[in-house]
């Protein structure tokens, strides 16, 4: 069974404290353009979806008009701030006794709806029914449970990277998060409510329940609460976690004195769950029973899963219901209990939005007229709450809010373009866009956080800076600065919060939360200036680059894509650089790299490949605006396309830091192809194509990359990938194997960072690999450090 | 010495199995006993002898199923009965003190004890009692006992039953049948906990596995939760309860059946489920949690049982086990279980002699140990 029991833990609730006033903008948020409402009701949480529209501010660039005279503007494009709306869905969860707070609520937030249905499901939805219809003048539609559980499943598990975990108690983080696997199909659900239900899902709409146990959660909480007269269910889990079961449950030694080695069954193996309290006279504690009974249940629905997942071939395992949903006690009893029956085969998945699956299936049965399976969503990193923010022994501070009850909120934005694999990745299913987790490695965690934290200044300045003509930018700068300081004291609390912590996650949220407060590109100025002046150098670098041998041009446009890419906002060592002078220059920038040999240096079989014949299509990963594009990558473009190589430009859709974004690109190299034959030639002849990579990160998952990019890329053959800067081939992708060439440049502008990969500031990563089945003899192979 | 010449073990024949709750013995008692044998007979073995089978109970715990016993058996040469007699592994001091107050030691007879106290008393018995135990592997006894009761058949009766009509309670009846061809058998013995065993063949068998909710559990849980004592009292009160009121049924949540899943409204939806409610704690019957317990345990046990059958591909799966005993609910359940889960493929057998095979595959280990000496 689903969550289906409606219990007696909180009836008392339902006369709640009515001073209670619910902050609009932190719950319900965006309830104004709501306009599709699924309700979940489980025995003790209800989980509210809702769709709504969200505008905010996108900065735009436009070309001028260059033929007319009159926009004898010295600035290279013009900058617009323009409203969007964006869609995007909420999911708030919160205890069933706030519930008709909650319909209050959204009764009087409610605006120009035309919503005339709610969807619901969970075994509380008929309880409330009346309720809800009362409240908000809606018609209750009853959607399946199991149905809404496995269409909300398969949507985390495709949309949100680090959705599924294991659950290690004693490893240095707890849990370990998977890389999302493209396929996620096959998989085995075990949801654990008051019953269990096995349900194998061999498609979006293609499930089956296998199989079940009528021994689940409702069997830990009734005859807990018969044995040790303790009614509330997280009550009887503490008292659990602080029992012995040995005391209660005979075990192989009781029986053998020791082992049972014949078998390989170990002494400490429970033989008989509750075999003691049998045959002793004796008062057992109520926290040995409850442990007893925890471990009873627990190895009972792991060896009834092993078995269904034997039965039918699975190896995916994700285990859901109120008995697992955030309590560490049943996660690791149920993970204890697959190992043992596998043997370490199957490993048991949880999920960090179980919680909600019913709910987004609820939602996701009455939008279908929206098809919202057709779009890719991300999750909003700066309104959800993250894993474990409501579980009061994690947090704390949540708990402490005065004026408000105890939620969870999770959002999804739907993103413009739909994401998939970059064709080009050697095994999907293993990829891990990064490098290092910071949930695993705690003494970079410490220093990364402390960084971000040391960069907030900085950060609300340059916001406040971006939007002179607006008076209340400081304000909202304000809001951001404590909305991003609260996400990092949470991450340093529970880095676990959002699936692996990691730099990119951290520049990510902070993105997020920039947006969150109408700071779409702080650097969009910075950006236009600095593109502007480095185009004025453009030739000249060009022509100098002309002058030298072929062998010292290769060297040379190597090393302007290297120093180009010293020129960044995002580095804090050089961000204090650039802002104290201004006139750091080009020059400057190349004597401050590293002379070879190089941190990573494999440029002598570059140079050895160039030699050879061209590649057919080089796909290049551009990182920074300014110098970096323009005097950096622009002329080594232009040397691939003289090759007779084809160019496919991929940068940015949205704005993050001072990267290039695509539709300022498509700008830049208008105004190059106007100087330059080579460039101007190859957009005509259609060699060189600058696509989106649908991403609005300093880093890069290649695993979640623009269609159009992916097409673009398997027609035309591409056999060269380049990643440039830190952010995409340093944080992430180092490790990236790819099954063509590919080419990894950047240079270190962190001094921890470098100190880390043995290195120091400015130190340079060259990095060219060749897979090996495309090495075309020993000699020219790629020598990876 | 002169017993041993004869490739004949010493009398008395004792098989021993020492489980997890209960010691199952099996002694083999001659009838064919000549004049001349009687006369040679020590003193202490005819006691022995006219103990066990003059008595129907030993001590406060002991019990010998005289219904059980089979009479005029031919076991290697000799003629004789085979009784059954069980006491609670608890007593087993008591029993080894019994073994060195009767000077058990002098009879020169090997031991032979399969069972996990077969290793946990050994020591025991060497010291208080100064006996040397064989200890054998208690599925190798289980097995070969089953096949060699099964053999020879109950008092001229079949030892194997099944129910007919098991899904119908009105219509369901035990009904005899034999073993003739047991190969393949998934067998399930449910002693304190419970043991799940493919056979191929005598000596080819695997132990697919096991689990902790067994005998003991559902005795441990009525102990807990009606104060109950002893099993007889467990299943005494189980008879009389009612499970539905303490388990929440499918009909209880959906109103009826859950067709979407093919799922009766009168199938369990959670074990205990009602529990979860105070009201319903306070007023509930101690017969009715003895019912949902052994419910509980049963159908988990059948759960099992069942998917082990599919994927090992076996049909025929045969319990075992001191949790069966005077328990028709559990047998009966199991057999329906079998039935409705499977839509007729599988089919529960069940053995007259539950307990106590592992003890007679005990006792043959003795007459095959000393036939080749």
């Amino acid at each position: 069974m689903a969550e289906c029991g409606r219990v007696d833990s909180h009836t008392s609730g339902h006369t709640m404290d009515k001073s209670i006033t619910l902050p609009p903008d932190e719950i319900f948020r965006n309830l104004e353009n709501a306009k599709r409402f699924a309700i979940d009701i489980g025995g003790s949480l209800t989980k509210l979806a809702y769709y709504s529209t969200v505008q905010h501010k996108v900065a735009k660039v436009r070309s001028f008009d260059h033929t007319t005279k009159e926009a004898a503007s010295d600035k290279l494009y013009e900058i617009s701030v323009q409203e969007e709306v964006t869609a995007r869905l909420h999911f708030i969860k919160f205890e069933n006794a706030y519930i008709e707070t909650c319909l209050d609520f959204i009764k009087d937030h409610l605006v120009n709806t035309d919503t005339k249905v709610i969807k619901a499901t969970g075994g509380g939805a008929h309880k409330f029914k009346e309720l809800i219809e009362r409240k908000l003048g809606l018609k209750v539609d009853k959607e399946d449970e199991m149905t809404c559980l496995i269409k909300g499943c398969n949507f985390v598990l495709k949309n949100i990277p680090h959705e599924a975990f294991v659950y290690a108690k004693h490893a240095d983080s707890e849990f370990r998060f998977q890389t999302a696997n493209p396929d996620i199909f096959p998989y085995l659900l075990v949801n654990i409510g008051s019953g269990v239900s096995i349900v194998k899902v061999e498609s979006e709409d293609k499930f089956e329940r296998i199989g079940g146990s009528s021994i689940g959660g409702g069997t830990f909480w009734g005859l807990g609460a018969l044995l040790t007269k303790t009614k509330r269910f997280d009550e009887l889990l503490q008292l659990a976690s602080k029992g012995q079961h040995t005391s209660v449950d005979m075990l192989v030694k009781d029986i053998y004195g020791g082992s049972y080695a014949y078998l390989g069954l170990t002494g400490d193996l429970i033989a008989s769950s509750f075999g003691k309290s049998a045959t002793a006279d004796k008062e057992f504690s109520k926290e040995d029973m409850a442990k007893s009974l925890l471990h009873m249940i627990s190895n009972d629905i792991g060896q009834l899963a092993c078995l269904y997942a034997k039965l039918h071939n699975l190896s995916r395992v994700y285990f859901g219901g109120f008995f697992i949903r955030g309590h560490p006690v049943t996660m690791h009893t149920i993970t204890y209990s697959i190992n043992f029956f596998t043997k370490g085969e199957v490993q048991a998945l949880f999920l960090r939005h179980e919680g909600y699956l019913g709910a987004i299936g609820a939602f996701l049965k009455g939008a279908e007229e929206d098809n919202p399976n057709q779009y890719s969503w991300g999750e909003n990193y700066a309104g959800s709450s993250g894993l474990m923010s409501v579980s009061p022994d994690m947090n704390p501070m949540q708990r402490a809010r005065s004026g408000t009850f105890p939620f969870d909120m999770l959002e999804m934005d739907r993103l413009e373009r739909q994401l998939v694999n970059l064709p080009l990745l050697q095994d999907p299913s293993s990829y891990i866009p990064d490098t290092v987790d910071l949930t695993e490695d705690a003494l970079a965690r410490e220093y990364w956080l402390y960084c971000f934290e040391e960069a907030l200044d900085g950060v609300v300045k340059r916001a406040i800076a971006s939007q002179p003509e607006m008076p209340e930018a400081a304000a909202r700068a304000e809001k951001f600065r404590q909305k991003y300081r609260h996400k990092l004291q949470t991450l340093r609390q529970q880095p676990f919060a959002y699936g692996s912590l990691t730099v990119r996650s951290l520049l990510d949220t902070r993105e997020h939360c920039l947006n969150e407060f109408n700071f779409p590109d702080p650097y969009s100025k910075i950006k236009q200036r600095e593109n502007d002046v480095a185009l004025r150098y453009y030739q000249k670098a060009v022509r100098s680059l002309e002058e030298l041998s072929w062998e010292e041009r290769q060297f040379a446009l190597v090393r302007g894509v290297l120093a180009g890419n010293v020129f960044d906002w995002g580095a804090k060592a050089v961000s204090d650089v650039l802002e104290s002078d201004p006139e750091f220059g080009f020059e400057e920038a190349k004597r401050q790299l590293e002379v070879r040999p190089w941190l990573v240096d494999s440029y002598d079989q570059w140079l050895e490949r160039q030699k050879g014949p061209p590649h057919k299509c080089a796909l290049f990963f551009v990182d920074n605006s300014g110098v970096d594009i323009i005097l950096g990558v622009m002329p080594f473009v232009r040397e691939l396309l003289s090759r007779g190589t084809e160019v496919v430009l991929a940068s940015n859709s949205g704005p993050a830091l001072n990267d290039v974004t695509n539709s300022e690109l498509q700008i830049l190299t208008e105004r190059i192809a106007a100087m330059d034959p080579v460039i101007q030639a190859g957009l005509r002849e259609d060699r060189l194509t600058l696509v989106q990579s649908g991403s609005s990160s300093p880093c890069l998952d290649l695993s979640r990359l623009d269609k159009v990019l992916a097409m673009v890329v398997r027609e035309r053959q591409t056999d060269l990938v380049i990643i440039e800067g830190m952010g995409r081939a340093i944080h992430t992708n180092y490790y990236a194997m790819l099954s063509c060439e590919s080419l990894k440049m950047a240079v270190i502008k962190n001094s921890w960072l470098a100190d880390r990969l043995g290195g120091k500031l400015f130190s340079v990563v060259f990095k060219y690999e060749v897979p090996p089945d495309k090495q075309p003899s020993p000699d020219c192979a790629a020598l990876t450090p | 010495m002169k017993l041993i010449s004869e490739k004949k073990p010493a009398f008395p024949w004792f098989g021993m199995d020492i489980g997890g709750t209960l010691v199952k013995l099996v002694y083999f008692e001659p009838v064919d006993i000549t004049a001349e044998e009687e006369q040679e007979e020590v003193e202490n073995l005819k006691s022995i002898r006219r103990y066990l089978t003059s008595n129907v109970a030993y001590g406060k715990t002991g019990v010998r199923d005289v219904h059980l016993e089979l009479r005029n058996l031919t076991m290697f040469g000799r003629t004789g009965n085979l009784h059954f007699i069980r006491f609670p592994t608890q007593a087993m001091p008591r029993f080894i003190q019994m073994g060195r107050d009767k000077n058990f030691s002098s009879l020169h007879t090997t031991l032979c004890a399969t069972g996990g106290g077969a290793y946990k008393f050994e020591n025991d018995f060497r010291t208080m009692a100064d006996l040397e135990l064989l200890k054998l592997d208690e599925l190798d006894c289980l097995i070969r006992g089953l096949l060699y009761v099964d053999r020879v058949g109950f008092n001229g009766h079949p030892e194997c039953y099944y129910f007919q009509n098991p899904s119908d309670t009105q219509s369901c009846v035990k009904k005899p049948c034999t073993l003739d061809n047991p190969f393949p058998m998934l067998l399930v013995n449910i002693g304190s906990g419970v043991s799940i065993l493919t056979v191929y063949s005598e000596n080819n068998y695997k132990r697919v596995t096991g689990t902790s909710l067994g005998g003991g559990t559902f005795l441990g849980l009525c102990c807990l939760l009606t104060g109950c004592e002893t099993f007889e009292e467990a299943l005494e009160m189980a008879s009389k309860g009612d499970s539905t009121n303490v388990d929440k049924l499918v009909k209880d949540i959906y109103g009826g059946d859950y067709e979407r899943f093919g799922l009766q409204g009168s199938a369990v939806a959670s074990s205990f489920g009602h529990m979860m409610s105070k009201e319903k704690r306070d007023s509930i019957s101690k017969e009715d949690l003895a019912r949902a317990t052994l419910v509980t345990i049963t159908n988990n046990i059948g759960s099992i049982a069942r998917m082990c059958a599919v994927n090992e591909k076996i049909e025929r799966v045969v319990f075992v086990g001191n949790f069966l005993r005077i328990n028709t609910v559990s047998t009966k359940l199991l057999a329906y279980a079998m039935d409705f889960w499977s839509k007729g493929q599988l089919r529960a057998l069940f053995l007259e002699h539950e307990g106590y095979f592992g003890a007679v595959g005990a006792l043959m280990e003795l007459l095959k140990t000393t036939e080749d000496p």
